[in-house]
């Protein structure tokens, strides 16, 4: 009996190696046939089924390229990227954001597009201006723009009209937000007016920039959390829990705030348009524009693709890139509705994916976005704001005492540069 | 295992011829024996010790973008008497060993020796127990997080259900790293309580029948005949779920959010090595926490090789 079992592990070990063998020799016959393949980076699980259809028509014009998607949570994405970098391994054409994109190009793992740009006379008129920027690092050009993200207030309409209060609309200010959080919060019933989140983008950096704060100092020296401004917008958001208008921040890392907001624990909530697609199982979930401080502010960020220095295939991704950035596949994604397309003149069509929201506002937002800001150090910087901030979110240190702690951490990550 | 027919040989006149013969022999059995164990061993060279040897230099280095390092000499070393972190780190740790350790190794004992008692159904029972030990740590502490959800847990509910309001089990700065421990013991119970259960296997049954014969009571028996016999398997457990106890990482990972107030009390050295150098890309620091993780493991476990001697039977 033990002897047949053991037969038989030997012959199935030996069928795997005969598969791996199998395996070398298909890749090897198809670089006889002049195909390459190239690996895609990316970490949003929502957008990989269009992914995949965008492949798909890539490889009809293009049926030697083959594209294989490589998936990484966005929690995992950056850091088993610098490893790649550190040791070539990066996939050839792969998804960057804001914050990471001087890092990457000022490291030379990713190359810049310039070149082939002008070669082929490729046209950057087509996205928004703020985020071609945002991939423009000492002037030049690292990214093709894929999407972007503005933020909006999302609110739960049933639990307006059990309380007979009008929707939110563009007249409203912070004063009338917690005016109205206030008056939806319901103990019973378990529902809070309001989340207040402990997210930068779509959270407190929108506030402070309506408060007149800054993130970043001009020269990009000094952050700006200490400044009065920012002090008073992060205590604006802090309220909301102290008077228990919002769950608690150990409540909302038990159970996220968006599963409370999907399952009407929440009556309102500030959030990226990256977030509609989970949004919109839930029809009684509307968006709207975000209330005003002492200005209309939000935030605005969003993808590129950019392609790895130790790529061995740069004419096949850079022919990837290309057509990642063409009216058809924006199409393709406005279609979907899972991420508003950059491409200029596409979004029509991603209003028309979620019927039942308004989404126009998020296209609005446009005039009146700010960039996150991008350096070198900005992922050490984000993990000290969630380290710190953290204590003042939970009530167990004033906002004044973690913005200092903040400010010294953060502006010191900056003078490294 | 060829050696009889040899020795006897050996009182031969060919002694020289034979003995010549016997080595030629013994080397090539020794070159099978070294060819047959060289790809594990080339493993671990590979995999195991040349890293360790690495992070050792590397602790001397501090990490810019991109796999670029700089020798900084004994800087990271000076930094860690100054990092709060890290003694607060090493404080977790140490609870979580101090509790871990003894109530995982005393109640795997129990049990084991409760599952080599003729009962019913005891092979059920014995996969039961053992079942956390084959469940991946991440879906353990994915299920746990939620029975410790302090709004819509299962434990809170059943509190609840008696008119009491639970705590914050996981995210309650207080408390956490106790409900950490809770599912720490539960999840290495199984795992020890095998090899436990081969241990008093192990034990002669005449002992016992000759102690029932002295009318001796089952915890004179306990006490005088199977703890003693048992003892090599307790000092062999004692160091295994030590230097696991000191490496815990996933269950902390996983229960305690990024932005949990909770993090501090909890986080072990394991987790500070992690966030140094994949989150804050500190890969100098965090090497030499590798080393200083090392070196204290080493010391502890040379400590209880000594204390050994004292308690633990061999015959």
């Amino acid at each position: 009996m033990k002897k047949w079992l053991i037969m038989l592990l030997t012959v199935m070990l030996g069928l795997l190696g005969l598969a791996g063998c199998s395996n070398g020799e298909t890749t090897s016959g198809d670089a006889k046939d002049d195909k390459v393949e190239i690996t895609y980076g990316v970490w949003g699980k929502a957008q990989v089924p269009v992914i995949n259809d965008v492949i798909k028509l890539f490889n009809e014009k293009h049926p030697n390229i083959k594209v294989k998607v490589e998936l990484t949570p966005y929690g995992q994405y950056f850091q088993k990227l610098e490893t790649a970098a550190t040791g070539g391994a990066m996939p050839d054409v792969l998804w960057m954001n804001g914050p990471h994109i001087a890092q990457y190009a000022e490291g030379k793992v990713i190359i810049p597009l310039n070149d082939l740009i002008k070669k082929d006379n490729y046209s950057l008129d087509n996205y928004p201006k703020s985020l071609v920027d945002l991939y423009t690092v000492d002037g030049k050009v690292y990214g093709i723009p894929k999407d972007f993200d503005t933020t909006g207030l999302f609110y739960n309409k049933k639990i307006f009209d059990e309380a007979g209060i009008p929707y939110p609309d563009d007249t409203w200010d912070w004063n009338k937000l917690k005016e109205v959080a206030e008056k939806l919060t319901n103990k019973d019933k378990g529902i809070w007016g309001f989340g207040a989140m402990m997210e930068n983008q779509g959270g407190y950096y929108d506030l402070i920039w309506q408060n007149g704060g800054h993130i970043l100092s001009k020269d990009g020296k000094q952050v700006g959390f200490d400044t009065p401004e920012a002090i008073e917008a992060l205590k604006y958001n802090i309220s909301f829990i102290k008077e228990g208008l919002s769950p608690t921040l150990a409540q909302m890392t038990e159970t996220a705030a968006s599963e409370l907001f999907i399952s009407g624990k929440l009556a309102m909530k500030l959030d990226g348009s990256y977030m509609v697609p989970d949004y919109r199982v839930n029809p009684d979930i509307d968006v709207t524009i975000p209330p005003k401080g002492k200005n209309r502010a939000v935030s605005i960020h969003g993808l590129s693709n950019v392609i790895a220095a130790n790529t061995k295939h740069k004419d096949a991704a850079w022919t990837f890139v290309k057509f990642l950035g063409s009216k058809e596949v924006a199409e393709e994604f406005a279609k979907s509705g899972v991420v508003i397309p950059a491409y200029n003149g596409s979004q029509d069509m991603w209003l028309k994916s979620v019927p039942n929201m308004n989404l126009q506002v998020f296209i609005d937002a446009l005039e009146y976005s700010n960039p996150l800001p991008s350096v070198k150090s900005t992922g050490e910087i984000w993990q000290y704001e969630t380290d710190v901030l953290k204590k003042a979110w939970a009530g167990e240190e004033s906002v004044e005492d973690a913005v200092k702690e903040l400010s010294k951490k953060a502006n010191e990550a900056l003078s490294k540069n | 295992m060829k050696e009889l027919p040899l020795q006897v040989e050996v009182k031969s006149k060919k002694v020289f011829k034979v003995s010549n013969l016997t080595k030629t022999r013994k080397r090539s059995d020794y070159f099978w024996a070294y060819l047959m164990i060289a790809p594990t061993m080339l493993g671990l060279f590979i995999f195991y010790l040349w890293p360790i040897v690495q992070t050792f230099y590397f602790s001397f280095t501090e990490w810019g973008a991109f796999g670029q390092y700089e020798w900084t000499g004994l800087d990271n070393y000076k930094r860690m008497l100054e990092d709060t972190n890290l003694i607060k780190s090493f404080k977790n740790t140490g609870i979580y060993i101090i509790f871990t350790v003894p109530i995982g190794i005393f109640l795997s004992i129990l049990v084991a020796v409760l599952l080599n008692q003729n009962i019913k159904g005891k092979s059920v029972y014995r996969t039961l127990y053992f079942l956390p030990v084959i469940t991946m740590p991440a879906a353990i502490a994915m299920v746990w997080k939620w029975l410790y959800n302090s709004d819509f847990g299962l434990l809170n509910y059943l509190l609840s259900l008696f008119g009491i309001k639970g705590p914050q089990w996981a995210s309650d700065p207080k408390i956490a790293l106790y409900s950490i421990i809770v599912v720490g013991i539960w999840s290495g119970i199984g795992y020890n309580m095998v090899i436990f259960l081969s241990g008093l296997q192990g034990i002669p049954k005449t002992y016992y029948e000759a102690a029932e014969m002295d009318g001796a009571g089952p915890f004179r028996v306990f006490f005088t005949i199977t703890m003693p016999l048992l003892s090599p398997v307790i000092f062999f457990v004692s160091i295994m779920s030590l230097i696991g106890a000191f490496q815990v990482f996933d269950l902390i990972f996983m229960m305690i959010g990024k932005s949990s107030t909770a993090l501090e009390n909890t986080q072990s050295i394991v987790y500070l090595f992690y966030q140094h150098a994949f989150v804050l890309n500190d890969k100098g620091y965090a090497a030499a926490i590798a080393v200083l993780l090392l070196i204290v493991i080493l010391i502890i476990t040379a400590i209880q090789m000594v204390l050994q001697k004292k308690w633990v039977h061999y015959d």
